[in-house]
């Protein structure tokens, strides 16, 4: 049987780092780098008699991105404790939801990719629970060195239904996931600090069958790129293994990036036994239902709702509208934007053109970008009345921007002004250079009048270099036009 | 339903305690004779019996994400079996002692 | 009896603030007192660690003022956590552990003016109902050395019956503190689940465990209890629920009071000595007003095998703790697992093996239905009988807390049998419900405890019946 008879069946299990400025059971710190142990208290540090108190704040956000998933939350949730020992693991168990968990039933729309686009992945479900420690192995000889300050800091993990059938499937369901998350500002979604991990479940079956396969799990994983070429190297894998007439063991997979290579965990799957029970220090986590639907109605628009809007009131066409809806603040400066100047189409062409270019080559993102969208709305608007040239209109945003780095806020019609950039559309300036552009090149203008009427752009050119690029270029051509008709 | 030997030594493993010879016998006949008094409970019919919440109060105690930690009386170091440079130092883990595979 | 112990505590504080008492005095009287019954006289052996210096630092620095235990001596349990004194929990994991910090309860006593005498013995973990599992040897039952104190709060409870403080703190999982108390010929209060803090309780089974009051009459148990009780944000277990000081419940009239007899606590095979003693309790209630009623709570029977799925179970999960990476006890082996086994094989005794064993196989693959969700089914339909009776009128029930006296030193080495001790104290713990002991009367010169149980935050009416009882039988209980 050949490859392509073989189907790619994928589940993934995302966790995803809650911004909270506390732990998930104690008040700690949640830092990013902090000096190992600094942020530990005897309830982190497992010490005899400690007790978890939930954060409310770690609830909020968990049902905020629970809601924006179309999960189910339940008024009534359990934590469970979860056993294993680790070192990197205080209490000798995790606090986790288990068989209660917080949210079940939702999806991911993927669409905005053509070949995908439409197709929706089931999330299975949305449960709370606590990250571990960090273990350093390389740091002395002989010993593992332990870090708790990541003890106890607060996760979603969100398990997707085994829905997806290739390697660029699971990556647009992550980078939709990502860029949900994002709208919810529920996390810092950052794949380098951990603040967002996948781990991947991954089976083969005889394309057109029902029934799943032995999967395995594929951990390790740290980018979505990672995770693409992951899945394809232990699809083939898989393959190669039942086309060689072996059996798919259930195991863990660990990718290792650098080499591109997928080998067994060495720790087997099925030697542990976790022990689940409902953890008796904390009390049901019980959701008042009114306030499940306030958190809903205070979702904010969320991105797959915001491209259709996009497309269906600003006439913006797909791709456009889906690049803008990548980044929640690119969007609202976009509609900003928009709205002050009033033509959507040029405003997203000077978002996703020069706005985007000037943020590549800048430190700072949206957030900190010196010119607000009211200002570029002014450059705008000078284009549109004629005043600037598209070319001037663009020497003005970058005038503006560095003014505006240094405290200035001049506008654009002034900068324009005092630049020398404004269009001139005085009928006897314009003659005079059009005059001199065909006193400097009688052959070419020949051959122009002759016929070759492409050659209509070198003179056009020439006219605004002339004009320092103030020349209105319509007026020019049609100048040149006349000109050439009734020499 | 009861415990033999190698049951009993499968537990231990889980739980972590190394069990010598006489010690396993005679721990698995005292655990082996406790769970027959457990047997008890299996006559019960408890078809339509929810199971007790494990926590018997009924309000669901959240904290607000703003306070301080409880500070240590005692430096880490002072406590710590092994530390150095900040971190508890345990023995280096094992080829065969690889991280749990399920967690998160 | 010569210690402050003579004194209620509630005098004792309002002597000192009057200035009619001298602190210091007290607490040295308090520390001389331990060392009579200590290592070179009766060797009791019931407190584990204890600083006079400390003590009389803390009572010299006492903020001026009325104060509920204003200079009062103090005996805490050591599984509760203690800045300045250690915390072993009477095992050598933690052999030398001292905490850093301090348990929600501790400070409460402070802040009332307490002074902590000193650290209590218990079996190991609590787990135990003699205090012969301690890994720093057994407490002796000052009423007689040869027997034990009961337990597992036996150093708290025999502290008190030695007149070394008036009030220790115990805890509780399935009888700790009623069961000793009743032992040593004290009082033993068991509040409600969620009435007090757990927050520096060592966890031993913490859907059960409630810290508990040892007091010499039923007014200290009382005081000792209002200091302490109250929610706790530490604690998502604790209640919201309103403290009061039911030293006020003292002669308040019992004449309508419903008290009833479960028939299952006084079944055939218990000493008709005992059963007649727990009617001659009744009897005074009766003769002050209230109605005695035959009851049943039909589950009883299954209450200990319950238990002792639910209590190891949770065991084993909290003592997972206990690694030897962070604190404690840590015994060297040859890479990561051997050090967890070496260090927790040496550092638990027996019994918290048996019971982390027992656990840890209730709780595995294929079984946690079978005993763990099993157990917790039962326990409900424990809770519900109370519940039946109580909503029947029923406003508390009257039992013996124990089905024998104290019992000598190494006089059961069976571990059921052992077990078979709590057997008509874990139904409160099982159910959350609060339960007292109080002294009912002597059986060949050993003490009997009549149990009062009652509905869920309701103390108030138990310290109404028991100090009833206290009124009524008042030394003849001792005798």
């Amino acid at each position: 049987m050949t490859a392509g008879a073989w189907e790619m069946v994928v589940g993934l299990e995302v966790h995803v780092q809650l911004r909270t400025r506390t732990k998930t059971f104690c008040d700690c710190a949640v830092a990013f780098a902090a000096p190992p142990n600094s942020n530990t208290c005897p309830v982190c540090l497992a010490l005899p008699g400690a007790l978890p108190v939930l954060n409310g704040r770690a609830v909020e956000l968990a049902v905020r991105a629970a809601l924006a998933l179309g999960c189910t939350v339940h008024e009534d949730s359990r934590f469970a404790r979860k056993h294993y020992f680790y070192p990197d693991l205080p209490k000798g168990y995790q606090i986790s939801q288990y068989d209660r968990p917080l949210a079940t039933g939702g999806e991911v729309g993927i669409g905005g990719d053509d070949a995908l686009a439409g197709k929706r992945i089931g999330v299975t479900r949305l449960h709370m629970e606590e990250d571990a420690g960090k273990s350093v192995h390389d740091r002395f000889p002989m010993a593992t060195a332990i870090d708790l300050n990541r003890a106890g800091v607060p996760l979603i993990e969100i398990v997707s239904e085994p829905d997806l059938r290739s390697a660029r499937e699971a990556g647009a369901y992550l980078r939709a996931l990502r860029r949900l998350l994002d709208y919810l500002d529920v996390s810092d979604l950052n794949m380098e600090e951990g603040s967002l991990r996948v781990d991947a479940n991954i089976s083969i079956r005889e394309a057109g069958s029902e029934s799943f396969g032995t999967r395995t799990e594929v951990k390790n994983l740290n980018s979505f790129s990672g995770v693409e070429r992951a899945l394809d190297a232990e699809y083939a894998r898989q393959v190669a293994v039942v086309s060689s007439g072996g059996s798919i063991e259930q195991q863990t997979m660990l990718w290792d990036e650098s080499r591109g290579e997928i080998r067994p965990a060495r720790a087997k799957e099925g030697s542990h036994d976790y022990r689940y029970f409902p953890d008796p220090d904390l009390p049901p986590l019980r959701l008042d239902p009114a306030w499940i639907t306030a958190m809903r109605d205070a979702l904010p628009e969320l991105p797959d709702a915001r491209r259709l809007r996009f497309e269906r009131d600003l006439a913006l066409d797909p791709v456009d509208a889906d690049a803008l809806v990548a980044d929640p603040m690119i969007a609202d400066y976009f509609e900003s934007l928009a709205r002050n100047h009033g033509d959507a189409k040029t405003a997203a062409n000077w978002v996703m053109g020069e706005v985007r270019a000037a943020l590549k080559s800048s430190d700072g993102g949206i957030a900190t970008f010196p010119v607000p969208p009211e200002a570029l709305a002014g450059v705008l608007d000078l284009v549109r009345d004629g005043t600037v040239s598209t070319t001037a209109a663009k020497r003005v945003f970058a005038v503006m921007r560095e003014e505006r780095m240094s405290g200035s806020s001049t506008g654009a019609r002034e900068i324009a002004e005092r630049e020398g950039l404004t269009q001139v559309g005085d009928a006897d300036q314009l003659e005079q250079w059009v005059d001199d552009a065909i006193a400097a090149d009688p052959d070419t203008w020949a051959r122009l009048v002759a016929g070759e009427r492409k050659l209509l752009g070198v003179f056009v050119g020439s006219v605004m270099q002339r004009s320092g690029s103030r020349a209105d270029p319509r007026k020019v051509s049609q100048l040149l036009s006349a000109r050439a008709a009734a020499p | 339903m009861t415990i033999d030997e190698a049951g009993l030594r499968r537990v231990a493993a889980l739980a972590r305690l190394r069990l010598a010879g006489d010690r396993l016998h005679a721990l698995s006949s005292q655990v082996g004779s406790i769970l027959e008094h457990m047997a008890a409970l299996q006559a019960v019919d408890t078809a339509n019996v929810p199971p007790m919440s494990a926590a018997p109060t009924a309000a669901s105690a959240l904290r607000a994400d703003d306070g301080e930690p409880l500070p240590l009386a005692i430096p880490r170091d002072r406590f710590a079996p092994a530390w150095r440079d900040g971190f508890f130092l345990v023995p280096r883990v094992a080829s065969h002692e690889g991280e749990p595979t399920g967690d998160a | 009896m010569t210690g402050p112990a003579a004194v209620a505590a509630r005098e004792l504080a309002r002597a000192h603030a009057a200035g009619e008492r001298d602190v210091i005095h007290t607490v040295r009287t308090a520390f001389d007192r331990a060392d009579e019954v200590g290592p070179g006289g009766e060797n009791l052996n019931c407190l584990l660690s204890s600083d006079r210096e400390a003590a009389l630092t803390a009572a010299e620095a006492l903020p001026a003022g009325a104060l509920a235990l204003r200079g009062v001596p103090v005996v805490v349990k050591d599984n509760i956590a203690t800045l300045d004194l250690p915390t072993t929990c009477a095992s050598r994991v933690l052999e030398h552990y001292v905490s850093p910090y301090e348990a929600t309860v501790v400070r409460r006593l402070r802040d009332a003016g307490a002074i902590i005498v000193g650290k209590s013995n218990l079996d190991e973990f609590a787990m135990g109902s003699s205090t012969e599992h301690s890994a720093f040897g057994p407490t002796r039952n000052p009423v007689d050395r040869s027997r034990v104190p009961g337990g597992s709060s036996g150093g708290s409870a025999a502290a008190v019956a030695a007149g070394i403080a008036p009030i220790a703190l115990g805890s509780e999982t399935g009888g700790s503190v009623r069961q000793p108390a009743a032992f040593c010929g004290v009082v033993g209060v068991k509040p409600t689940y969620g009435r007090v803090s757990r927050f520096g309780l060592v966890a031993f089974a913490s859907s059960l465990d409630q810290v508990g009051v040892f007091g010499r009459t039923v007014d200290d148990a009382a005081l000792g209890l209002a200091v302490i009780a109250g929610h706790d944000p530490r604690d998502a277990t604790s209640a919201a629920e309103p403290v009061r000081d039911h030293g006020g419940e003292r002669g308040a009239p019992l004449r309508g009071l419903v008290v009833g007899r479960p028939r299952e606590y006084f079944a055939d095979s218990l000493d008709p000595r005992i059963v007649a003693l727990c009617d001659r309790a009744a009897e005074t209630l009766r003769a002050a007003g209230a109605e005695i009623r035959d009851v049943s709570l039909p589950h009883t029977a299954l209450a200990i095998p319950a238990y002792y799925v639910i209590a190891p179970a949770e065991c084993s999960s909290n003592l997972a703790r206990f690694d030897g990476a962070r604190y404690g006890l840590r015994v060297e082996g040859d890479g990561l697992s051997a050090m967890y086994e070496a260090t927790r094989s040496r550092g638990f005794g027996d019994e918290v093996i048996r019971r982390v064993l027992l656990g840890t196989w209730v709780l595995s693959a294929g079984y946690y239905d079978a005993y763990y969700r099993k157990a917790m089914q039962v326990r409900a339909l424990i809770a519900d009988d109370f519940d039946r009776v109580f909503a029947h009128g029923v406003d508390c029930l009257l039992t013996p807390t124990a089905p024998t006296p104290a019992f000598p030193l190494g006089a059961i080495a069976d571990p059921y049998e052992m077990y078979l001790s709590d057997v008509f104290t874990v139904t409160a713990n099982l159910a959350g419900l609060p339960g007292i002991s109080v002294p009912a009367g002597r059986v060949d010169g050993l003490p009997i405890g009549a149990q009062l149980l009652g509905r869920r935050f309701d103390e108030a009416t138990l310290f109404r019946a028991a100090f009833a009882i206290e009124a009524a039988l008042g030394e003849e209980a001792h005798r």
